[in-house]
């Protein structure tokens, strides 16, 4: 199990990182999900996927090699709510810079272009 | 219960502004009121933990390495007394009036979010619980920049996300392989297990992502361009709050994790450290000199001397962290102090660009004097505090025999004097343009805008008179970073750290 998911994590990282470095800002917040969700993966993979009992411990005298470890569980949870946060505040920008610039091709929307309307696209 | 004041009280303050109705004094009187308080909080734990060493509260008492610890030495400490005083100058600026429309979206509580993201960070004994805070303050500090809607302005914040966004995800990657090698998530518990869990190949790949991390956030040289790309657009509070604090964050976190993680100097992250460091001093002051608008030049001198609070942490030696330390606490005050100065430029003539400006010297002269303090300090000319916080830095590295990076140090100190000359030339010696002499660009600035520039300015000047307190305190959180028994003790109890060495 580890194996493929290491290789979906790998995926995921590959294909986040290759749209994030295109010119369209929606390619740049797909990458960011894809990259975010791979993190998640790999968290996973590298704590280890067991097929052990879920940690609710009623008998004492068991040893606990035998309980799944609750933390990676627990970490990507927490990295799914901030990434989704995060994520969903990237998109309302990209959404503006999209509609003062009238353009989402990151070459379009100069940085130096403060007194230019928007109706009037930078031609640098 | 000390500890947590200072992540508390500014969120405490941040959800009031929200409840409280929208009148303009109330909330920037909250607000300040919110920032003093942080800096009590902030100036009695410097005190607990000077006298009674490391301080340790275990969240929710849960025991150490299974809960959250947040944790107090005195590097935390000093660092969180600078958020306190950094916080106290940026709310205050408010007074001088805010963008009505940004005070509207909640800019004040805004500001508290920051502030509490970063003193979290400052504070937590946890990587992950870092990771979170990282992401509090970079929530809030995205906002904080993308509150406008100009086109400049949505591009630069969108630069900042997407990097920041990127370094996180760097981070989080790191994380879950250290966890998955080491079974922990505690710094005590990861400085505890190092000697079992060391693996050279995976310790190295590890130690490459956090300084990539790391980097980014710090703006290190291959890492830095979101910096210049988008600190020259916000107001000037915010670019003071953020330049300040958000930087240091990447400082402080890379010195905390490799100091704790990262024991080996002979290790090759450090060789690529320094060779980091070394190019950022360069690449900064040069970028700096290149630019003409006042903002840009700052960002690039931020840049600029970020290496120099990197480059003691590669060295290695109580001395050279004692250095960066001190020089991470001058480079907080100063910048800051510096954002705002151009903030007294974009009230006055709307621009910080140089070439507009000048003639200031002749209509305000005690304006010049005050801009003069933080400008000649950044470049480190005796006796203001960057002279002794740079003798911090090179001192060691002369003591280490690295004269080649004593002299890009020094070169760079030099080139810097040059920049801040042009700055002060240009903005108040030279006559002023004709675009200066319309009437509406001839606005006096008044007691409330300078206010929060003097209250910097004092700070340090005193910097310089007690540079020997202050170093005394550098050089025992630099013994305290280097004594990882000492931390391991303090967080898990006694008896806990015999396999630490």
């Amino acid at each position: 199990m580890e194996p493929l998911l290491a290789v979906v994590a790998g995926v995921l990282y590959a294909t986040g990182l290759y749209l994030m470095l295109r010119r369209r800002l929606a390619q740049l917040i797909i990458g960011l999900g894809l990259l975010s969700n791979g993190s998640n993966i790999l968290i996973l993979a590298a704590a280890g996927v067991t097929r052990s009992t879920p940690p609710l411990i009623q008998d004492p005298s068991l040893p606990a090699s035998q309980f799944a470890d609750p933390v990676p569980q627990s970490l990507i949870l927490t990295a799914i709510v901030i990434g989704f946060g995060v994520l969903a505040f990237a998109l309302v920008l990209a959404h503006r810079v999209q509609r003062s610039a009238g353009s989402d091709d990151i070459d379009m929307i100069g940085p130096d272009s403060v007194t230019a309307s928007p109706e009037q696209p930078d031609p640098a | 219960m000390l500890l947590t004041l200072p992540i508390l009280l500014p969120l405490a303050t941040a959800i009031a502004l929200h409840l409280l109705p929208e009148r303009r004094t109330l909330l920037r009187v909250v607000a300040f009121a919110g920032a003093l308080m942080i800096l009590g909080a902030a100036a009695a734990i410097l005190v607990r933990v000077a006298s009674q060493g490391i301080q340790v509260l275990q969240v929710g008492s849960w025991p150490a390495p299974y809960g959250i610890s947040l944790v107090a030495d005195l590097f935390s400490a000093l660092l969180v007394v600078m958020v306190g005083i950094i916080g106290v100058a940026v709310t205050a600026s408010s007074f001088a009036g805010v963008d009505p429309r940004r005070e509207a979206f909640g800019y004040h509580s805004l500001i508290h979010i920051v502030l509490m993201g970063v003193s979290g960070a400052f504070l937590t004994g946890d990587i992950f619980n870092m990771y979170v805070w990282f992401e509090v303050m970079l929530i809030g500090s995205f906002v904080l920049m993308s509150l406008h809607r100009t086109r400049a302005q949505l591009h630069a914040a969108l630069t900042y996300v997407g990097l920041n966004l990127l370094a996180s995800a760097f981070l989080l990657t790191a994380i879950g392989l250290l966890y998955g090698q080491a079974g922990t998530l505690n710094f005590a518990d990861l400085a505890r297990a190092w000697p079992e869990r060391r693996t050279p190949g995976l310790d190295a790949a590890l130690s490459m992502l956090f300084l990539t991390a790391f980097g980014i956030k710090a703006g290190l040289f291959p890492l830095f361009f979101w910096l210049p790309a988008s600190y020259h657009t916000p107001p000037a509070a915010v670019g003071a709050l953020l330049a300040g604090l958000l930087t240091k964050v990447g400082v402080y976190a890379m010195v905390r994790v490799f100091t704790l993680l990262f024991p080996d100097p002979a290790a090759s992250v450090y060789t690529a450290l320094l060779a980091m460091s070394a190019v950022t001093m360069g690449i900064g002051v040069i970028g700096a000199l290149a630019q003409h608008d006042l903002r840009r030049v700052l960002s690039f001198n931020l840049v600029g001397h970020i290496g120099f609070t990197t480059v003691g942490l590669a060295l290695w030696t109580p001395a050279s962290l004692a250095g960066s330390i001190l020089y991470v606490l001058h480079h907080m005050l100063v910048i800051s102090t510096l954002f705002l100065v151009s903030g007294l430029f974009l009230r006055q003539r709307r621009t910080t660009d140089l070439r507009m400006l000048g003639g200031l010297y002749r209509t305000q002269p005690f304006v010049a004097c005050l801009a003069m303090v933080p400008l000649f300090s950044l470049a480190g000319v005796p006796p203001l505090s960057g002279f002794v916080a740079k003798l911090a830095v090179v001192g060691p590295m002369l003591r280490q025999q690295h004269y080649a990076l004593a002299a890009i140090a020094l070169t760079v100190s030099l080139l810097t004097v040059l920049s801040m000359a042009r700055v002060w030339e240009e903005a108040f010696w030279k006559r002023a343009t004709d675009h200066a002499s319309e009437p509406v660009h001839r606005r006096r600035l008044g007691g409330a805008i300078l206010a929060p520039v003097a209250f910097l300015v004092i700070l340090t000047v005193g910097f310089t008179v007690a540079a020997g307190p202050v170093f005394g305190l550098a050089t025992r959180a630099a013994e305290q970073l280097l004594d990882r028994d000492g931390y391991v003790r303090a967080v898990l109890g006694e008896g806990s750290a015999r396999a630490a060495r």
